[in-house]
């Protein structure tokens, strides 16, 4: 089974939420990859997205724009991250999402970029900027064939039919946006997006949800686990990241402040 | 002399500016239903534009097919902007080209190029969809004051993000803009020109869905938006059909050229001729120090097929898909794609794409200004810069779309003088 579908499946009966972080690939160093992976899966997280960078991330605020532009300048590439991750289910055994924008990977190929996922072992991709008809008719079935799950977007502007289109089409679980904003919006988690939240939950969608943008901290990861099965957290770990001496330390302290009431929870 | 009578007795027909009867059907160079020129096309867009684009998507054709909005576009278009705007035949240039060579002056349209039929047909769009605010990404500057313009006249509250660099290589447009009560905000990522300005100008409408219009200023990303500039373009070939017939009896040319940034104007240039196989059309890209110096913005030469800001279509990459970054001496056509319909008419062949370098341009320009008094825009130069290379024979007609005057780059002209 999929990793990402066997984590909710796991996860469905706890109360506690799930944690998934996103690391930029080729940032601080072209080679923190494999540390860092290790360092978040000794550290408590239950999921990861990697990002490939790229020169034109538009759905991206300033922090993880800084943190592809150092990534591209350092050398990391679509081709060579795939490399870095050869082996990885050695070691790795959280579920594993890449998340980019569509060209890289059409430059790649999208069969080819599929099929040299599913041999790593990675278990789904988030493309934002891949629209769902394009999905569907174009690429739906290459996943489908190397078990790869695609991983969609909804934010507090998509109305109903078409959240239901997505949860249609969603495997794995809805990436719920909490604001309109790119990533690394500073609001936390406000009323607005709190009545967008129970609007979500009173839909009983067919997919578990997790909540990103602009959760940071131990208490804006709390309160959107209240809504969700769990949250991701993105520009704040890349900040981290970027101040780091220490990567395997900090990144344990940091996923611990976050957890911090929750750690026993997750079926380790 | 044919020139300017001409111009006198041109009447304008009453709605010229789209035709959408007409090139709906039967047409295979114009859009389809699902926003695809051929493969090129589509709206690629994260989840967070979708309710905006889909808004664009829905009304935008009833809009712009609504009479009073025709009605009060034309009108401004009339009244502000100018137009008719000229169509004339440069005698001493044909002279030196050895053929019959008309300017489409679109320069002397009001704040200095073409880019002000788009912006006035697409703020009369927002302030029918209800919006409050203007985002919009400027190269050169003047789609920013184009922006910045239409916004003042309307009472619309304006952004427009510029590239760094570009801030500091069009000051003149930059100041316009201030003066007409834009916040300009500087692009610093990147290349800091205007893919980077389109960048934050998309990330900025992510960030203000509901109440913010973005005015894109070329042919470029997700549908509607290329269909949409385009028929607002469509002006200027529309009044050429015009007023070749008044002019010569003919309504073609044999050649329509025109430069590639986006494709807006060469867009307008093209459209009404877009199915007429007799018409030659002409793209001029920036090849800027040399198609292979590593410093160029010629897209279709260097480019392939990818996905940029919303579109497929082709642009400059390497070959993990990261967009390079492009380089011109002129900042409005210093960007790495071009809009899907000019993907499609490169592919297709109907198009016909070359460059000019830099040093090409600028001669051109001098060349321009001493045999006509005209100074043209950088972009445009480009376009004058291929007519040695154009093999028109003395009894053809060759439009050349001028799109812009080029007060903005005296200072680069000016190092050229000394
Ligand atoms: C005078 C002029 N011509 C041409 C262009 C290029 O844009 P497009 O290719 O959309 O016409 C610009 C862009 O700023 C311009 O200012």
């Amino acid at each position: 089974m999929n990793r990402i579908t066997e984590l909710f499946e796991k996860a469905a009966d706890q109360a506690d939420g799930l944690l998934n972080v996103y690391f930029t690939a080729g940032f601080p160093q072209l080679n923190d990859t494999r540390l860092i992976l290790r360092a978040l899966q000794e550290g408590g997280a239950d999921l990861v997205e990697i990002g490939m960078p790229y020169s034109d991330p538009v759905a991206d605020g300033e922090t993880i724009q800084q943190s592809n532009d150092q990534a591209l300048h350092n050398g990391m590439s679509v081709r060579l991250l795939l490399e870095q991750l050869e082996g990885m289910r050695e070691t790795i055994t959280l579920p594993v999402l890449l998340m980019g924008y569509l060209n890289p990977v059409l430059q790649y190929g999208v069969e080819n970029f599929c099929q040299k996922c599913a041999e790593v072992g990675v278990d789904g991709l988030i493309l934002p900027d891949m629209p769902m008809d394009i999905y569907v008719n174009e690429y739906q079935a290459i996943f489908k064939k190397y078990g790869i799950l695609n991983i969609f977007l909804v934010t507090p502007q998509t109305h109903e039919a078409r959240i239901r289109q997505i949860d249609q089409q969603s495997d794995g679980f809805i990436y719920t946006v909490s604001s309109a904003s790119v990533t690394g919006s500073k609001t936390g988690v406000s009323e607005d997006m709190e009545a967008y939240f129970d609007r979500l939950n009173a839909m009983n969608l067919r997919n578990p949800r997790l909540i990103g943008f602009g959760i940071k901290d131990q208490s804006t990861y709390e309160k959107a686990c209240r809504y969700a099965q769990g949250a991701i957290i993105g520009s704040a770990f890349i900040r981290v990241l970027q101040e780091s001496q220490d990567l395997d330390t900090d990144i344990k302290a940091f996923i611990g402040s976050i957890k911090a009431n929750k750690s026993t929870a997750i079926g380790v | 002399m044919i020139s300017r009578g001409g111009q006198g007795t041109c009447h304008r027909a009453k709605s010229i500016p789209f035709d959408m009867e007409v090139v709906a059907e039967n047409v295979s160079f114009h859009v389809n239903e699902q926003g695809y020129y051929g493969p090129f096309g589509g709206a690629f867009i994260p989840e967070m534009l979708y309710p905006n684009v889909e808004e664009l998507q829905q009304n935008y054709l009833s809009i712009l097919a609504d009479p009073a909005f025709q009605r009060e576009f034309d009108d401004l278009l009339r009244n502000y902007v100018g137009r008719p705007t000229p169509l004339y035949l440069a005698q001493r240039l044909s002279e030196k080209y050895n053929t019959n060579v008309y300017l489409k002056r679109e320069d002397l349209c009001h704040t200095g190029a073409h880019k002000i039929n788009n912006t006035i047909g697409q703020i009369l769009l927002a302030k029918r969809l209800g919006k409050q605010r203007v985002v919009a990404e400027t190269g050169a500057g003047q789609h920013g004051v184009a922006t910045a313009t239409v916004c003042a006249l309307m009472g619309i509250e304006c952004i427009v993000y510029m590239g760094e660099l570009d801030i500091q290589r069009q000051a003149p447009n930059v100041a316009r803009m201030k003066m007409l009560g834009a916040e300009v905000r500087p692009a610093t990522c990147g290349s800091k020109t205007l893919k980077d300005a389109t960048n934050e100008a998309m990330r900025h409408w992510i960030n203000n869905p509901v109440d913010t219009h973005y005015i894109i200023g070329s042919v470029v990303g997700p549908h509607p938006y290329p269909d949409m500039v385009a028929r607002f373009q469509s002006v200027i070939s529309a009044e050429i059909k015009q007023q070749l017939r008044e002019q010569t009896g003919r309504e073609n040319p044999n050649y329509v050229v025109a430069c590639v940034g986006g494709g807006s104007n060469a867009a307008g240039a093209f459209y009404h001729f877009l199915d007429q196989p007799d018409v030659q059309l002409v793209a001029v890209e920036a090849a800027g120090q040399g198609l292979r110096s590593g410093h160029s913005a010629a897209t279709t030469a260097l480019g392939k097929p990818g996905v940029l800001h919303g579109s497929r279509t082709i642009l400059m990459q390497t070959e993990d898909g990261q967009v390079v970054e492009p380089y011109s001496i002129s900042a409005g056509l210093d960007y790495p794609g071009i809009g899907p319909i000019h993907a499609y008419l490169f592919e297709s062949g109907r198009g016909r794409f070359l460059s000019a370098t830099d040093e090409e341009a600028v001669q051109a320009a001098f060349a321009l200004t001493r045999t006509e008094g005209i100074i043209p825009a950088l972009e445009s130069s480009h376009a004058l810069a291929i007519l040695d290379r154009l093999g028109a024979q003395p009894h053809e007609v060759v439009v050349v779309n001028l799109s812009g005057r080029g007060d903005k780059d005296m200072a680069t002209y000016m190092k050229y003088l000394d």
